[in-house]
């Protein structure tokens, strides 16, 4: 009996479905795919609630346990991890209800929104710098904005993918500089069409192809955009005298104004007396 | 330094200034002396108690208000003890403490507690 391509395709999609016996988990559906593994929406028959299952080649059951060693607002919590009877590793993890950050501008969201994101997202970046992990495939893909706005980077450590083309440095080194570089991609991917210079030159300071010409870490970019937000100077950006002053006016309206004030005062009091 | 030291020493240099500015009416040349000396001491009262309000209240919009208020109050006391040159005296000095009002609400170290007034 001939089977057609439809039937060989669904046969063939059930027999990769991960072997769940022995765990706790009950699978639902197939939710994302990537290089290095697949992702399910699975039910927790133990805790009565959803969890996302990423399903593992055993050779990558270090990622599993490398992740849950991150414990940050912004780095996805897992609940579990390993190895089904099918040896495949598996981690679960909090199921995020929300976009991922190439559909999240879609919905038109405002420069202090986009910069929340990117600040959120590079604090889990300087995190986990600090603990020794480098993410290796920051992209707009694997960043995620949840339905109360919170941040979330997922699909840490992944050292085959080594990087999206368009978020990947130039140089081969694998490490905090080339993750830097990825984050400045993520800027410059989530900036509006005429973005203010000074955000363009951090963006572009991230993502110099000379690693050491970057910033030293994600703190240092942080901080930058933090000092933009706050209208001061950026590390990134030698901005011209008049700019400088319309910052600085920027900043100090209300004194201005109070002081230009005084002077017509005096002008007006002034010139009342000449005539 | 705080709000209190900042209202004094901001008061002094604008009230200052504030009168030094008596120096282009040259009926008021010969007592420049008084006029600086007296305008000093008002900006030193004026930004005194603009700190001290400023410590209590963190709203610039408010510390203006009170400065604005507290200056004009204290000019027009300075016009009054002599009879005349009201509106110069009270315009100038109305906006001086305006600018004292909110200098020390920008400038200088805040309380361990205060309120925001929105």
């Amino acid at each position: 009996m001939d089977l057609s391509d439809s039937v060989l395709d669904h046969l063939r999609h059930v027999a990769a479905l991960p072997d769940l016996s022995g765990t706790r988990y009950e699978m639902e559906s197939e939710i994302g795919r990537g290089g290095m593994g697949v992702v399910y929406a699975a039910r927790d028959l133990q805790l009565d609630r959803r969890v996302a299952l990423k399903v593992l080649d055993a050779a990558l059951a270090d990622e599993a346990r490398l992740i849950a060693r991150l414990e940050h607002p912004a780095i996805v919590p897992v609940y579990e991890t390993g190895i089904l009877p099918d040896g495949r590793a598996f981690y679960a993890m909090k199921l995020v209800s929300g976009v991922r950050l190439d559909h999240y501008l879609d919905g038109a969201p405002s420069l202090a929104e986009r910069l929340r994101v990117i600040r959120r997202a590079g604090e889990a970046l300087a995190f986990a710098h600090t603990r020794g992990v480098i993410h290796r495939d920051l992209k707009p893909q694997n960043v995620m904005v949840g339905e109360f706005g919170e941040v979330y980077v997922m699909d840490w450590g992944v050292e085959a993918v080594a990087g999206t083309p368009a978020f990947r440095a130039p140089d081969a080194r694998l490490d905090q500089r080339s993750d830097i570089y990825a984050l400045g991609a993520l800027l410059r991917f989530m900036l509006p069409a005429s973005p203010p210079p000074a955000l363009r030159a951090i963006a572009a300071k991230a993502m110099n192809p000379d690693p050491a010409a970057r910033y030293a870490d994600a703190t240092a970019l942080l901080a930058d955009i933090e000092r933009f937000q706050e209208g001061q100077a950026v590390d990134a950006w030698a901005e011209p005298l008049w700019h400088r002053l319309r910052r600085f006016a920027s900043r100090n309206a209300v004194l201005l104004w109070l002081l230009a004030a005084y002077a017509g005062v005096k002008l007006l009091l002034f010139f009342l007396r000449l005539f | 330094m705080n709000k209190i030291v900042v209202g004094l020493v901001f008061g002094l240099i604008l009230g200052a200034i504030d009168g030094a500015t008596a120096w282009f009416y040259p009926e008021a040349r010969s007592l420049m002396g008084g006029i600086l000396v007296g305008s000093s001491i008002k900006g030193m009262i004026v930004g005194l108690s603009s700190g001290w309000f400023a410590r209590k209240v963190e709203s610039t919009k408010w510390g203006v208000v009170v400065g604005a208020v507290l200056g004009l109050v204290f000019a027009y006391l300075v016009a009054a003890m002599q009879h005349e040159h009201y509106l110069e005296i009270m315009l100038p000095g109305f906006v001086t403490g305006a600018i004292i009002g909110f200098l020390t609400q920008a400038v200088g170290a805040k309380p361990a507690t205060s309120s925001a007034a929105r």
